[in-house]
Parts: structure tokens; C-alpha cells; sequence
């Protein structure tokens, strides 16, 4: 075979099997091309005070996080379809205490996500009620759901974009979770 | 003429696709004009192949309200620039910054026209070659009736 017929062959299939790699990750939806990384991780999470959703004369700050040494900072909303998705899950890790679990309702009606949390289940420790999104754009929130990892001095450890779940909980938090707690000690 | 009339007709909505959706006011026509600008600037994150400007998205309203705040507050177009990178990172930018990492994206384009004109070029020159190679040598025959052919072109140029 003629040497300039073999080099476009050869360029052929190299990109043959690039898109079969992407498209076998994105199927497996491990890797999605529109996700954002966030600028905040290893960076300390942006300070916050909110109202919770449970009671507006109760606040929630980021001083909460000092008080567990991991926590998950989940954004929700009772009109996110998504998050009905992955909130067995969350039920499933707040009943096990794995880990401390706070909420971000963005951009809800207070009614819409009390009756949200007491008709499914409220997994989480206390909800921040961001009613404008104010604090979502502090923290790079650009859709629903999205959950943080924070540790106890208040440092973003990870961004998970999309539901939860309990593969990406298994195969990217849990060994998070072991790195920092072998950090505490 | 009444083609011409169809045809304004149809690209009169052209002229209004510039109109802002969002009212917000501005007493300073200079600040006005730095928020149309750095909303054109700013990526909308969830209709990502959209500006700020030009997107529907709720959150793209939301990150509108914040530039048009900052922007009356007189913070400078770097600092509300700096602001939104800190949030979202580099990918909020419209016009993606020129890093080692985007190389490929602005360059490419370019290696990959010089690189197909240098393939283009060769292949051509090299078939021309081929093609001259395989019509062979002239007979003798031939020759002659070239030589006499040449010889009757200049003759008729006179």
C-alpha cells in the first residue's frame, strides 16, 4: 500500500477510536461535555447567612460546616425534577449518618419546599432558603441539583454536577471522604 | 418592487433582535453601554453556546441583574470580569482567553488550512508530474508538427 494512503488511514482510525472512548463515557455518563469545573474547588467555600426553609427566624451560615468533619452541601428545589432523582439516596445516607448533609433551596417557594421535604422526606440537617439565588451564583451554581463537598475548615473538596448517586458516591466521594478524615488524624 | 418590499419586510425583525428583554434602567448612557457590553462578553452557563446578552435562560437573567448591579455600583468592567471567573471559571468568558490550554482551540483552525493547502499543493504537483510522465515522450512525427505548429503562431502574431 502506498505510504500517503496509509497516514489519512492511520489518522482515521486514531479519531475512530477517540470518539468511540467519548462516546462509551458519555453513554456511561461519566463524562458529560457540558459540565462546568468549578473554580472553587481547594478553594474555602464562600461565606453565606440564610434563612432556613424550615423556620425564617432560624439562619443558616457557613459556620455550620466546622461543626462535622465532612459535610455535603446539596442544591435543590422542589421544580427540579432531577432531584427526586437522587433524593432516595440522600434519604438512604442521612438515615446511615454517613455524613452531615445541608440543602440549598434555590430559587423556591417556601411552601413549594416545605411541602416538598415533608411529602418525600427531608434528608437534610437544615435548608438554606435562597429564594433569589444570590448565594447559588456565590457558590457557581449554574443548574439543579448540584452537591459540594466541604470539610470541616470550610474548604470545597469537590463538585458533583447532576443527581447523586450511588456509583459516583462509591467511586468519587467515598475515597474523598477517606482522604480527609486520614487528614484529621 | 414587490419582491424588495417582501425581502424589508421579512428582515425588519432583524433590527429589533438587538432590543434587550430585561428593563433595566440606567441614568448613565457610558454605564448603559459597559453593561450591553460585558453582558456580550459572558457566557450563559446553561445555554452555553449563548452570551449573556442574547440568552432566555433564568440564570442568565439573574447573572444580568448582577452585572447591571455592580456595573451601578461602579465596579470596573476587570473587576466584574474577575468576579464571574471566580464563580464559574475561564469557560464564563465568551471569547475564550488565549492560555497554553486553548491553543489548539484558536490556532487549530489554521495549522489545520496550512497543513490541508501543503497536502493539497503536493498532491497536485505530484499528479501533474504523473500525468506528464505517463503522455510519454513525443514521437518524432509529433515533434515535428509541434515545432511547425510554434512556428505558425508566431507568424500570426504579426
Amino acid at each position: 500500500m502506498k505510504t500517503r494512503f496509509v497516514l489519512p488511514l492511520v489518522v482515521f482510525g486514531l479519531l475512530v477510536v477517540m470518539f468511540y472512548f467519548a462516546l462509551v463515557q458519555i453513554g456511561k455518563g461519566e463524562y458529560n461535555p457540558r459540565d462546568i469545573p468549578s473554580p472553587l474547588v481547594g478553594r474555602p467555600a464562600p461565606s453565606f447567612i440564610l434563612p432556613t426553609v424550615a423556620d425564617p427566624g432560624v439562619e443558616l451560615d457557613d459556620a455550620a460546616f466546622a461543626e462535622h468533619p465532612v459535610s455535603l452541601f446539596n442544591v435543590w428545589a422542589s421544580w427540579c425534577t432531577a432531584c427526586r432523582q437522587e433524593h432516595p439516596f440522600l434519604m438512604e445516607l442521612a438515615r446511615q449518618g454517613a455524613v452531615a448533609i445541608y440543602g440549598l433551596n434555590y430559587k423556591d417557594q417556601r411552601a413549594d419546599a416545605r411541602q416538598w421535604l415533608s411529602r418525600f422526606g427531608d434528608p437534610y440537617l437544615a435548608s438554606a432558603f435562597d429564594a433569589e439565588g444570590r448565594v447559588g451564583i456565590d457558590w457557581g451554581v449554574y443548574g439543579v441539583p448540584e452537591t459540594f463537598v466541604v470539610d470541616r475548615a470550610g474548604r470545597v473538596r469537590h463538585k458533583h454536577i447532576g443527581p447523586l448517586t450511588r456509583k459516583v458516591w462509591d467511586e468519587k466521594i467515598m475515597p474523598l471522604l477517606a482522604t480527609i478524615r486520614a487528614e484529621e488524624s | 418592487m414587490r419582491r424588495v418590499v417582501l425581502i424589508l419586510a421579512l428582515l425588519a425583525p432583524l433590527a429589533a433582535s438587538h432590543a434587550s428583554i430585561d428593563a433595566f434602567p440606567f441614568d448613565d448612557p457610558a454605564k448603559e453601554q459597559r453593561y450591553r457590553r460585558l453582558s456580550e462578553e459572558l457566557r450563559c452557563l446553561v445555554c452555553q453556546n449563548q452570551s449573556l446578552a442574547d440568552s432566555n435562560a433564568e440564570l442568565a437573567l439573574d447573572l444580568r441583574r448582577k452585572v447591571y448591579e455592580q456595573v451601578q455600583a461602579g465596579k470596573g468592567d476587570g473587576e466584574i470580569v474577575d468576579y464571574m471567573v471566580a464563580r464559574y471559571g475561564d469557560f464564563v468568558l465568551y471569547r475564550p482567553p488565549v492560555r497554553p490550554r486553548t491553543w489548539l482551540l484558536w490556532f487549530g483552525p489554521l495549522l489545520l488550512l496550512l497543513t490541508g493547502s501543503v497536502v493539497l499543493f503536493r498532491f497536485v504537483r505530484h499528479r501533474n508530474a504523473e500525468a506528464v510522465a505517463e503522455a510519454g515522450e513525443l514521437s518524432a512525427a509529433e515533434r515535428a508538427r509541434l515545432a511547425a505548429l510554434l512556428r505558425d503562431d508566431d507568424g500570426g502574431r504579426e
